[in-house]
């Protein structure tokens, strides 16, 4: 091995203040939430305790937080579900090359680039005017997976430009049908990517904020909550907020490595060549 | 039922039948709905179908417009030349300078877990750094650099556009890895035997190869800063507008048609800056 050259500490230098330009934030407010009772939103400390937490539990003066919570939960998980159940069915129809799917490709595009308060604005505009009432469940769902669908579609469209056909082909020629080929190569090889997509498909829909807007109704998700916090609380209460959803997520994404982890190590343990068609 | 499936119009078109349903009933009608709600009419207290260009016309002839359009494109230009400097150099750093891939696994998952917590408590947690009273000024007053706290640090363009880089160069560093880890290492140690320095390759052979990944964290970049408006909303304060800003304004004082034609305009603007980027890079191949 070569040794390191100069620009390698440069380099490591630039990334360490990348890093504490990502972290050191959040890590900032975490330290403050834990801010004594007469403290502020800044430096300096006034004692450590866990009052604005206890706020947090106790008393509802700031919203209806736990109840937004709740449904920021459910509509996460019913989100993370549609978009891996409709994003592999897509990946496996854009592979059969069907005629438009062109077309279905570049509606994808759009829906992934298209400014968040435009599907916020049309799909509010569309409920209201067909005399429905926004919810979050059916028009904060739906416009959630217009953000969601396309990060799971281009997920699935790398796997499977990456996976081997002969798979499929030896099963064919071992008699499988289409639906046995599908369920007992093609899933299980594909399955690692997929809690990839349920992360995105979670963690996107837990943290959106725009395309919620004017389509959660009345009861709020819980980024809408917080939003709404910003503008009338000014104790280091929103601070706890932040670091409780904050360290939610982590856990979250922490719970979804560890599952792909899990699984990759299972599979290299029962010797299993399937996952090898992933480049 | 197996020969319809076989069949790859049919079958794929059957497949491809939830995503479709998805898209049009929230994406395809809603935009529809957007442009035929730019012709309609407002009074104070309710919207009218007609077919009328007024919210056209006082759109165009509104010199606020062009001074928005003018701060979005501002914004989305400072935005991405910063996120390709940052982005373009820790993707570098990961591809080429560290060794071992479970390393490289581990730092580029440092990088990109803030992109699945919260933007709007990334944003908030900005106050205690920029603020009056607040660690940037503390810092600088103590170390003599300045006698009084800067006025400008929050709730100005300049948090603006911190806030715009600490979010999205996420959004550079992931496509530029991507491409970068596709380079064959051969080309660079061909590179060397030829006789090229460090900088001659990183010009003549890495950036060429990245430019498909460049193109496609442009195009996150660009579409999510020109379309933003709650970051611009908390971080300027309220005192910087864009074009986000503009229609979220005319949303909350129910004028939907003109916030529609706005809408319509910015969409427009937003898909010939995409159509022209997409001639540079074919999506679909570099996935």
């Amino acid at each position: 091995m070569e040794p390191r050259s100069r620009s390698f500490y440069v380099l490591a230098a630039f990334f360490g203040l990348f890093l504490l330009f990502l972290y050191g934030p959040t890590i900032t407010i975490a330290i403050l939430s834990f801010q004594g009772p007469g403290g502020g939103l800044t430096f300096p400390m006034r004692g450590t305790s866990l009052h604005w937490f206890r706020d947090l539990f106790e008393q509802q003066a700031v919203g209806d937080i736990w109840g937004s919570f709740r449904r920021s939960f459910a509509l996460g998980l019913m989100v993370m579900v549609t978009t891996v159940v409709v994003s592999v069915m897509g990946g496996l129809a854009f592979r059969k090359r069907f005629p438009g799917s062109g077309m279905v490709f570049y509606l994808i595009i759009t829906s992934l680039v298209i400014p968040s308060i435009l599907i916020s604005l049309g799909v509010g505009l569309m409920f209201s005017q067909s005399g429905m009432t926004v919810h979050w469940a059916t028009s904060g769902f739906g416009s959630q997976l217009t953000w969601t669908l396309p990060f799971g579609l281009l997920i699935m469209f790398a796997v499977f430009n990456r996976f081997d056909k002969s798979y499929e082909e030896a099963a064919r020629d071992l008699g499988a049908t289409p639906w046995q080929t599908l369920r007992h190569v093609v899933l299980p090889i594909i399955a690692p990517s997929l809690i990839g997509v349920a992360l995105f498909g979670f963690t996107l829909s837990y943290d959106e904020f725009a395309r919620t807007l004017l389509t959660a109704g009345s009861y709020n998700t819980l980024p809408l909550e917080i939003f709404g916090m910003t503008t009338n609380v000014t104790t280091p209460v929103l601070y706890a907020l932040g670091t409780l959803t904050t360290v939610f997520s982590l856990i979250m994404i922490g719970v979804f490595l560890a599952l792909a982890w899990l699984g990759a190590r299972r599979r290299a343990r029962a010797g299993s060549d399937a996952g090898d068609g992933l480049a | 039922m197996e020969k319809i499936l076989a069949n790859r119009a049919i079958g794929g078109w059957l497949m491809a039948l939830p995503l479709v349903v998805v898209l049009v009933l929230f994406l395809v009608l809603p935009i529809i709905l957007i442009v035929v709600v730019s012709f309609w009419q407002a009074t104070e207290f309710s919207i009218i179908p007609a077919f009328v260009w007024e919210n056209y016309e006082f759109l165009f002839g509104s010199p606020v417009t062009y001074r928005v359009f003018l701060n979005t494109f501002k914004y989305a230009a400072i935005t991405w030349a910063l996120t390709l400097g940052i982005g373009f150099t820790v993707a570098y750093f990961l591809a080429f300078h560290i060794r071992t891939q479970t390393w490289q696994i581990a730092l580029f998952l440092l990088c990109t877990i803030p992109f699945w917590t919260s933007n709007i408590i990334r944003m908030i947690s900005w106050i205690p750094f920029l603020g009056r009273n607040g660690i940037a000024n503390s810092a600088l007053m103590s170390w003599g650099v300045i006698d009084a706290p800067l006025e400008w640090l929050l709730f100005s363009d300049f948090a603006v556009i911190l806030a715009f880089v600490h979010l999205y160069t996420l959004f550079m560093v992931v496509p530029i890895f991507n491409t970068m880890m596709r380079i064959d290492k051969s080309l660079i140690e061909a590179a060397r035997d030829a006789g090229a320095s460090g900088v001659q390759i990183l010009w003549n052979v890495i950036i060429p190869l990245t430019k498909p990944g460049i193109m496609i964290g442009t195009i996150f970049v660009v579409t999510l800063v020109m379309g933003d408006f709650i970051t611009v909303r908390f971080m300027s304060g309220s005192q910087s507008a864009n074009v986000g800003r503009l229609i979220s304004n005319d949303i909350s004082l129910l004028a939907y048609p003109s916030a529609a034609a706005t809408a319509v305009i910015l969409l427009l603007t937003v898909l010939i800056v995409i159509g022209i980027l997409l001639r540079f890079v074919d999506i679909r191949k570099e996935l």
